[in-house]
């Protein structure tokens, strides 16, 4: 069982974590951990593993978040039937837009993947009558069997559950043919392309996936918050999932997750410093570049290796 | 019949012509040699084949079928692998991930069963773990079967990609110099390998400078200059051949 021992380590940490969380506060910023280090997982996938980059993932996490939203509340489905519902929409607009982007390459598809997000976000803000604007509107709660999800400490086990299916997944499908193609289309196109790999389908097909993955989890944060506003979708959101793929390491699961809790408790970390927090967290993430310009997990990875 | 037949085949380059009017045909079986000074078009000839350039004219059958412009991913189907001059090997992989690439159709390469490790799935990845492993032996790479790509020498990785081209199983294996940048030993081991690769019933279409091995090893030769064919047959026919001569040494005054 060698293969599973990080899996295991973090469902070990996962079942401590709740003894050492004193309050709801805590619980929130871990429960946020969690659903940023699912997200990224999908996003490593696309951009680790495969190569590729999209600079509109928030976009895809803002169409699952107001599924959530909009479905239940103006047309009576229940939160899950809206949670799959609004994974199909994002994976069909993926899916739809897949082709003629990944004909780009390098910058221009940064370019097209970015525009696609903020076109999505711009979506949500201006039609009011649907999404409630720049104001955003209120998320039902989630119910299951008469039983209403409430409070930070069930969600704990819910995201935390989600996160180690999650991992557990994405290690498989890296390690599976499937994976492998993804891999060796970003080692060498060309050479993917000989042994038989149908490159743009492969690109489509993760792009669709992960898109997918962020969807669920948009509606699983707004079910989670019971809210949405259209910062969501927005364009820092996706630079903030790129970078927590970067800071952890590209093409590294762990380091997804890693990357995740990182940036996402480094803001609550530096909120005391006021008015030098955004500049403290660019002097951070600068250093990273810098110096570990693999991501934390792969570079401390190698280190240990070497060591030994 | 010809395993593969090549006829009018051109390339333009804008106002360049890589490739014109070339045709040849490649018995099954044989070794099958393009030779040429540089700029000569081989390696064109070669991406015209297998798929990776779209001819300007001409044609390409392949047992009979038309194959000219079919995408590479679909002639790795109809059994077409190739190796490439400057190396393209998966360095974020390991050796023998890179060697289990090659064997990608053979496999069932969904995308859920692979996200829950279907037991099927993983069974046939360990049957063919083993089977990259022996081919990576064949190839004389045992001792590389644990190691990363990006941590073996040049000469390996130029066996490591005829390891992955046989993998597909090939009815034709396309080798694009693959004895370039070798000291002799290794390329007197190339030599054998190409050899027994060809008595193992894979008809191989070889690219190479080293004139000692080509004529060694080669049942036919085609000579390529400026893009056009210049000359084909045996060994000693091509030697023989004035206008071979003069492309190569220059024309006597």
């Amino acid at each position: 069982m060698k293969r599973q021992r990080g899996l295991f380590v973090l469902a070990a940490v996962l079942l401590l974590l709740p003894l050492a969380l004193p309050n709801a506060f805590y619980y929130d910023i871990v429960i946020r951990m969690m659903i940023n280090a699912v997200v990224v997982l999908g996003l490593n996938l696309l951009m680790g593993f495969a190569g590729q980059i999209s600079l509109g993932h928030a976009g895809f996490f803002g169409i699952g978040a107001y599924a959530a939203a909009i479905l239940p509340t103006r047309y009576g489905w229940h939160p899950l039937a809206a949670m799959l519902g609004g994974a199909l929409l994002t994976a069909a607009l993926a899916a739809l837009v897949a082709r003629p982007i990944f004909r780009l390459r390098g910058h221009y598809l940064a370019m097209a993947t970015l525009g696609l997000g903020i076109i999505i976000a711009i979506v949500l803000k201006n039609e009011g009558a649907y999404t409630g604007g720049p104001d955003g509107m209120a998320v039902p709660a989630l119910g299951l069997f008469g039983f209403a999800l409430d409070g930070e400490k069930q969600w704990y086990w819910v995201f935390a559950a989600n996160l180690l299916f999650s991992v557990w997944a994405c290690r498989n499908l890296v390690d599976s043919p499937f994976g492998r193609a993804l891999r060796a289309l970003h080692g060498s196109e060309i050479a993917a392309q000989v042994v038989g790999v149908d490159v743009a389908r492969y690109k489509a097909a993760i792009f669709v996936f992960s898109a997918f993955f962020a969807s669920i989890m948009g509606s699983l944060s707004a079910d989670y918050v019971g809210f949405v506003t259209p910062n969501v979708a927005d364009f820092f959101h996706s630079i903030e999932l790129v970078t927590m793929v970067v800071v952890g390491g590209m093409a590294s699961i762990f380091g997804s997750v890693v990357g995740a809790v990182l940036l996402t408790a480094l803001p609550q970390a530096l909120a005391t410093l006021e008015g030098w927090e955004t500049v403290t967290f660019g002097a951070i993430l600068m250093l990273f570049m810098i110096f570990l310009p693999r991501g934390l997990v792969p570079t401390l990875a190698a280190r240990c290796w070497r060591s030994r | 019949m010809a395993l593969l037949e090549v006829s009018a085949l051109s390339k333009a380059f804008g106002g360049v012509m890589a490739v014109q009017d070339v045709a040849f045909s490649v018995d099954a079986g044989v070794v099958y040699s393009v030779i040429g000074p540089n700029g000569a078009g081989k390696t064109t000839l070669f991406n015209l084949i297998t798929g990776v350039y779209t001819p300007s004219g001409g044609d390409i059958r392949l047992d009979g079928e038309a194959i000219a412009g079919v995408a590479p991913h679909r002639l790795a189907q109809k059994g077409v692998a190739r190796t490439f001059q400057n190396l393209q090997v998966c360095m974020n992989l390991t050796a023998l991930e890179n060697v289990m690439l090659g064997a990608h159709l053979a496999l069932d390469r969904n995308l859920l069963k692979g996200l829950f490790r279907a037991p099927g799935l993983t069974r046939a990845d360990a049957a063919l773990r083993d089977r990259a492993a022996e081919l990576m032996r064949y190839v004389g790479l045992d001792a590389y079967r644990a190691s990363a790509a990006s941590a073996m020498p040049y000469g390996a990785l130029k066996r490591l990609e005829i390891a992955r081209a046989l993998a597909v199983q090939p009815r034709i294996l396309f080798l694009d110099e693959p004895a370039a940048g070798l000291n002799p030993k290794e390329t007197t081991e190339i030599d054998a390998l190409v050899r027994k690769i060809a008595d193992s019933g894979i008809t191989v279409v070889l690219v190479e400078h080293d004139m000692k091995m080509v004529m060694n090893i080669s049942d036919r030769i085609l000579v390529l200059d400026y893009g056009k064919k210049l000359a084909e047959g045996s060994a000693r026919e091509v030697r023989r051949n004035p206008a071979v001569i003069a492309a190569y040494l220059g024309k006597a005054a």
